[in-house]
């Protein structure tokens, strides 16, 4: 089993296109959209939905004919998604993290855990792969990290997986990278690109995650990424130039590797990442 | 005072360099640079620090070795499997994993031995900066924090004091991407809602999922469509789901090469002194006036 985790820091470095291309071109891979706030890997298969689940969160209801208005739950809430009143007990659901607390510490038993959906987790089969998962987070909801750690659940342990990871270095990006053989970050010479590259850095140094850096965009005018990396001992596993017509391609969301030159190029990064996931 | 935020759902449509631009427009703006987990405003701004501080909203549960008699009952009781047994047999330790622990307490209150605090931990630090455009307020969270809602609202909350001490008639805010907690603590109390988007089939599906956020927040939203020529075809199509939401569009701004110049060098395309996207911008920014 090999788990190839794509990230970046900054969003809009070419996370998507990299995942997409890589997985087009790789031999029966399984690709998982893990951004499950803004999930597009999707949009560059025709894929027929094998699936469709839809994941909740625990929230507390409170059975008034039970409830004597204590304030036991309010208290013992770290989130204050529980407020006592005098009369009355309110529950923020946006703010609960469904630890079960209040549940567990009502002395009248007068709480039940409800199911509230925060979102799906859709199966595709797609031309040319193992198959597509992704997670799409419900509008509105404010925690991701639960719904990425049922998607991750759900994965088989066999054969190769592609995970395309949500931009920023916050507990979704962790959660996300979190127990990858190997971190491809994909970067821009901008210095945008370039500051969040060494914050996604911090990140794989702080889960020792092994990791190789892929630079998209190149001819942009700006930072020397390709020196910053040389001098840091940072492996470039490939590079993706800015050129219109990719720009262009990508925008409809036609997969770059249908061309033959784009799709040499990622069967060399392909393999080049595999080497490198292998000696990880 | 009115308060402008930008956001995108999709992360690099150029949010940041169009904030940076109505900054160096705006009279007497406070800016506030809410991607806390990856901030890039500093780049284009070159804050000079006036003020930090660290911000530690995260607890996680420590286990005092001495009193813990491995009995696992918090292993057991904790959802989010932050407890596991580490060791081998006969030598067995209860370990927590702060990194997994969201802070909720229940070990703590199970604990039959008293063995287990909550303790704050740094998430992050914040700043209070003088840039050439005025004051500016940014954090950075520790990487792989948590709580970045708290520290969004912990940075808006630093603007608008300020605004009011200095009599600023406007904060501007840098949103970060995606639609999540960050996300929506940076658009709440917004005035004006500006969404940020690329003419991509990408760029469009996750248009209309910002645009289901900031209509479901009952914010007031419009849209700037960046770098329209990549897909004229795209770039309508968003324009025409933005009038069906009854978004307005404020403008599109075309790809400009100088625009990556100009950042290369901390400035944003408005202090050129010509180029298509500068004009394009200013245009955008007295429509976004007149509305308001």
């Amino acid at each position: 089993m090999v788990r190839i985790s794509i990230a970046s820091g900054k969003g809009g470095t070419g996370k998507t296109m990299v995942a997409t291309n890589l997985a087009a071109v790789a031999a029966d891979a399984l690709l998982v959209d893990l951004d499950v706030e803004e999930p597009d890997c999707y949009l560059f298969f025709d894929g027929k939905e094998l699936s469709r689940e839809v994941v909740s969160r625990k929230v507390p209801f409170v059975h008034k004919g039970k409830c004597t208005v204590c304030g036991n739950c309010a208290k013992v809430c770290e989130f204050h998604a529980i407020v006592s009143l005098p009369r009355d007990i309110l529950v923020f659901d946006e703010l609960c993290h469904g630890c079960g607390a209040c549940s567990r510490f009502c002395p009248e038993g007068a709480i039940e855990e409800r199911d509230h959906p925060m979102g799906e987790i859709i199966s595709l089969g797609a031309n040319g792969l193992r198959g597509l998962t992704y997670g799409r987070l419900r509008v509105g909801e404010a925690s991701v990290a639960t719904l990425i750690k049922r998607v991750k659940r759900q994965l088989p342990k066999d054969g190769l997986t592609i995970i395309d990871c949500p931009p920023g270095t916050a507990c979704p990006a962790v959660e996300s990278m979190r127990d990858s053989d190997l971190c491809v970050l994909v970067t821009e010479p901008t210095p945008f690109g370039f500051h969040d590259l060494k914050l996604a850095l911090a990140v794989t140094k702080k889960l020792r995650l092994p990791h190789v850096v892929l630079l998209n965009k190149t001819g942009l005018p700006g930072p020397d990424v390709r020196r910053f990396c040389e001098e840091n001992r940072l492996q470039i596993v490939g590079e993706i130039p800015l050129q219109r017509e990719i720009a262009g391609a990508h925008s409809e969301g036609r997969l770059l590797v249908r061309a033959p030159d784009m799709k040499r190029r990622f069967e060399s990064m392909l393999e080049r990442i595999l080497e490198e996931a292998e000696k990880a | 005072m009115k308060e402008i935020v930008v956001l995108s759902g999709k992360g690099g449509t150029g949010k940041t360099v169009v904030l940076a631009s109505f900054a160096s427009l705006a009279r007497n703006p406070v800016i506030a640079d809410c991607d806390v987990d990856a901030p890039n405003m500093h780049l284009l701004l070159n804050p000079t620090v006036k003020e930090r501080g660290k911000f530690s909203s995260q607890k996680a549960a420590v286990i005092d070795g001495r009193l813990c008699n491995s009995c696992k009952e918090c292993v057991s009781a904790c959802r989010f499997d932050a407890f596991s047994i580490v060791g081998n047999h006969g030598l067995q330790k209860v370990a927590v994993d702060a990194d997994a622990c969201e802070g909720c307490g229940v070990c703590m209150r199970i604990c039959p031995s008293g063995a287990i605090k909550l303790q704050e931990r740094d998430s992050g630090e914040w700043f209070v900066s003088e840039t050439r455009f005025g004051p500016m307020v940014h954090a950075l969270l520790a990487p792989g924090g948590e709580n970045s809602g708290k520290l969004v609202a912990f940075v808006k909350q630093k603007a608008k004091v300020i605004a009011n001490q200095t009599g600023a008639n406007t904060v501007l805010v840098d949103g970060p991407p995606g639609l999540s907690c960050p996300a929506i603590s940076a658009a709440g109390g917004a005035d004006m809602i500006v969404l940020v988007a690329e003419p991509t089939v990408s760029g469009f599906s996750d248009f209309s999922r910002i645009a289901d956020l900031c209509s479901q927040m009952k914010a007031k939203t419009a849209l700037v469509v960046n770098r329209w020529d990549v897909n004229s075809r795209l770039a309508e199509s968003l324009e025409r789901e933005a009038d069906l939401r009854g978004i307005q569009t404020l403008g599109r701004i075309p790809y400009d090469e100088m625009v990556p110049s100009l950042s290369a060098t901390g400035k944003t395309p408005v202090e050129s002194k010509d180029g298509e996207a500068r004009s394009a911008i200013i245009d955008i920014w007295n429509k976004l006036r007149d509305i308001e």
